[in-house]
């Protein structure tokens, strides 16, 4: 059993690897198509070989280390990173083949939360001001909309009464979460995007006004495990959002049509925002998230007790 | 008491009958204004409040005595030197804008002082022009703003021209005018390009360089060079323009329009572009519109271009297009051809250049980079008189002394002036806001 498990975990990372490579692509043709161009088009088919290319080309470089960065930290923290955006993976309820959490949500949290020390060491290691400024804002920005995150779950929790992702399969049969709750959804993307570090919120990368922020100095490989990692993560939290929102397990093929769908409007929302300032984002989560998504969980709360008190 | 209280209600009434909604005003004044969809600033902590809390608090930590330490003459308090963070923005930083070098001193993100250097872009311009003769020193003259090229050409040939009191034919002041509001519309797609990616949006930038590619066919296509033209020269212009360039010319000013609305559409009321541009790197509230610091100057003035390009279209009139002065415009090819004297002096043109009586000028024409202002005028100062001894080797057909007033130099001076107090992410919107071109700037 535990093999089967392992093996069929190896196959989704594969899989999940390989969807990266063609997010980056998607990604790369739509901002293209919204610029007025072409993107990516000459190698292979259409430009479907360019991921596999652009990979080649990474993992070939030459991989420089800052003279007097902190090289152990500095060297695994692209690794760390990688690994955990693949570990969360694990909580997608597949039905056959998969370890089922049945406390898949809090596991979901506590991979975000982990996730913010990688980026936090890159920064910090790399011995260069402008990675630690990523890294800074990196850091506080995402800690500030996990809690965004973790009370709109947690409202969610109380409507299907339980831990597992499975239930929201079972409870969104007949109307997906997106209608019912549409701000709370809005709010999760908004909070997944800023996660994610993505457009409006991308100040850990901050191109224009950090060089590329907390990985300024990676280069090749370590780059590479960066970028794989965010993406993973962007694909990740699509899944989750067609999961949370728009119902279906990864069972039906449906569900990926909707994942695309989201990562879709990941790329979209890149095209077309400017970013965010930096203390401007943290009001936006302390003062307009927070207060929504509280009350939101206190609504839920109330109707949950109402629903019991009208049982009895 | 009684007629205390009458007192006091009477106050009331009449206070209520004759005041009302002023009243009102007055006494929930703070609901008044914490409406949030009233049209004035907002107020955000800025550097100097935070100050005041800096040091001990009010409120204790835990753990933390309120009491000062008591002095001890012999246990000296460890003292620690704090600075600020200093941080090397440029020169390859990639909202640099070239090779600006920014030494920003950070408070957290806050910028604390901002001192731009400059230099990079050195090319000692104002002293090459002193060796060339004025046919050779025009060309500097692209290299110097290159993002607005034929604006800074007309400076220099109106600055010539004054000295020689000679003026261009109509058809060439038409066609002058003409090409001076393109590059206006070009510099402006530029900076509006430049501004957002700056600002972190960066579909703009590639919708609004696809236009100024079509206008660079446009130099392309009547002077022979996509960037540096070398085409506005003093005496008029150097070619007249091909058959058919005003049709396409009117063809694409008549869907531009729509191209600005396209990006007006992605940007003005954009809630985010709003935040990062409105009240950011203010001089003050109407030294900014002055000044024409703001970007919707920008877009509004590009609308007023295509208006005035229409009218050059529609009022074109025909005739030359060069002087009819042999000393300073060369004679035609086809006079050339025929006539001996017209070569002789094709030749001195374009070998030993033309003469210019002394004498000195300031000739400022409104640049692309700042406008709504005659104060910030990109002019240049031609000083012809023989000062030097060189001169006289050379003779008077070089330039003596040509003084250049880039408006992009004075708005980066005006950087930490500008940026003081703002955050790092507002340091580099303002750098966009101040269109700045390092080929002016350094000279």
């Amino acid at each position: 059993m535990a093999l089967v498990m392992f093996v069929s975990y190896l196959i989704l990372i594969i899989c999940v690897l390989v969807g990266v490579a063609f997010v980056t692509l998607l990604e790369r043709k739509i901002l293209g198509y919204i610029q007025i161009r072409k993107g990516p088009n000459k190698v292979g088919f259409i430009g479907l070989l360019q991921p596999f290319a652009d990979a080649v080309k990474l993992f070939t470089k030459e991989q420089t280390v800052p003279v007097k960065s902190n090289f152990l930290p500095y060297y695994a923290s692209p690794v760390f990173s990688l690994f955990t955006a693949l570990i969360v993976w694990l909580v997608i309820p597949y039905e056959i083949g998969m370890m089922n959490l049945n406390m898949g949500v809090l596991f979901f949290l506590c991979c975000l939360g982990l996730g913010v020390y990688s980026t936090m060491s890159a920064g910090w290691a790399s011995n260069c001001k402008y990675s630690l400024l990523g890294s800074l804002r990196a850091v506080a920005q995402t800690i500030s909309y996990e809690v965004s995150l973790a009370l709109i779950l947690l409202s969610f929790i109380f409507l299907v009464g339980g831990f597992s992702l499975e239930l929201f399969n079972l409870y969104q049969e007949s109307v997906w979460f997106l209608w019912v709750t549409l701000p709370l959804a809005l709010i999760w993307f908004a909070s997944c995007l800023a996660e994610t570090n993505r457009t409006p919120f991308d100040f850990a990368e901050g191109e224009s006004e950090l060089v590329s922020g907390f990985n300024t100095e990676y280069s090749s490989g370590g780059f590479a495990l960066i970028f794989m990692a965010e993406y993973a993560s962007i694909l990740f939290m699509s899944a989750l959002f067609a999961l949370l929102f728009l119902g279906g397990g990864p069972s039906s093929p449906l569900f990926y049509a909707k994942l695309v769908g989201v990562s879709f409007a990941f790329i979209w929302v890149r095209g077309t925002l400017p970013r965010l300032r930096y203390d401007k984002l943290m009001g936006l989560a302390w003062k307009s998230f927070l207060p929504v998504s509280l009350n939101y969980l206190i609504f839920f709360m109330g109707m949950k007790m109402l629903c019991y008190c009208s049982m009895i | 008491m009684a007629a205390v209280l009458g007192n006091i209600s009477h106050k009331l009434v009449s206070s209520a009958v004759s005041l009302g909604s002023k009243c009102l005003l007055k006494n929930t004044g703070s609901l008044y204004f914490a409406n949030s969809t009233r049209g004035g600033a907002k107020w955000y902590p800025d550097a100097e409040w935070i100050k005041q809390f800096e040091g001990p608090v009010m409120v204790p930590f835990e753990g933390q005595s309120m009491d000062l330490p008591s002095w001890n003459s012999k246990l000296a308090p460890v003292e620690k030197k704090v600075r600020n963070v200093s941080l090397n923005f440029g020169p390859q930083h990639p909202a640099a804008h070239g090779v600006l070098r920014l030494v920003l001193e950070l408070d957290g993100e806050t910028v604390v002082r901002a001192d731009p250097h400059i230099g990079l872009l050195h090319r000692g311009t104002e002293k090459l022009i002193e060796y060339k003769t004025y046919t050779q020193s025009l060309p500097y003259f692209d290299r110097l703003d290159y993002v607005s090229m034929m604006c800074n050409e007309q400076a220099f040939s109106l600055a010539v021209e004054k000295l020689l009191g000679l003026e261009a034919p109509i058809r060439a002041k038409y066609i002058r005018t003409m090409f001076a509001e393109i590059t206006r519309i070009m510099n402006h797609c530029m900076f509006l390009g430049t501004h957002a990616l700056d600002v972190g949006a960066l579909t703009p930038f590639l919708w609004l360089f696809e236009e100024r590619e079509k206008m660079m066919e446009f130099y392309e296509r009547a002077s022979g060079a996509r960037l540096h033209a070398a085409y506005v020269r003093p005496g008029g212009v150097a070619f007249d323009i091909p058959i058919g360039l005003m049709d396409d010319i009117y063809e694409f000013i008549s869907k531009f329009g729509e191209r600005l609305d396209e990006v007006e559409d992605v940007l003005t009321h954009n809630r985010i572009w709003k935040q990062r541009t409105i009240d950011i790197g203010t001089v003050s509230a109407e030294d900014a519109l002055n000044y024409g610091f703001r970007y919707l100057i920008r877009v509004e003035e590009m609308r007023q271009s295509l208006r005035i390009v229409e009218q050059c279209l529609n009022q074109m009139p025909p005739g030359e297009v060069r002087v009819d002065d042999v000393k300073v415009a060369p004679p035609s090819r086809a006079e050339m051809k025929s006539s001996m004297e017209a070569l002789i002096h094709h030749f001195k043109v374009f070998t030993q250049g033309y003469q210019v009586p002394p004498g000195t000028t300031y000739t400022a024409v409104e640049a692309p980079k700042v406008t709504a202002s005659i104060l910030w005028v990109s002019r240049i100062s031609l000083m012809n008189c023989p000062i030097r001894e060189s001169h006289q080797v050379i003779g008077e057909v070089a330039v003596p002394r040509c003084k250049i007033k880039a408006p992009g130099f004075a708005h980066l001076a005006a950087t930490d002036m500008v940026g003081k107090n703002h955050m790092l992410a507002d340091i580099v919107a303002i750098i966009g806001t101040l269109d700045i071109v390092f080929g002016e700037v350094d000279r």
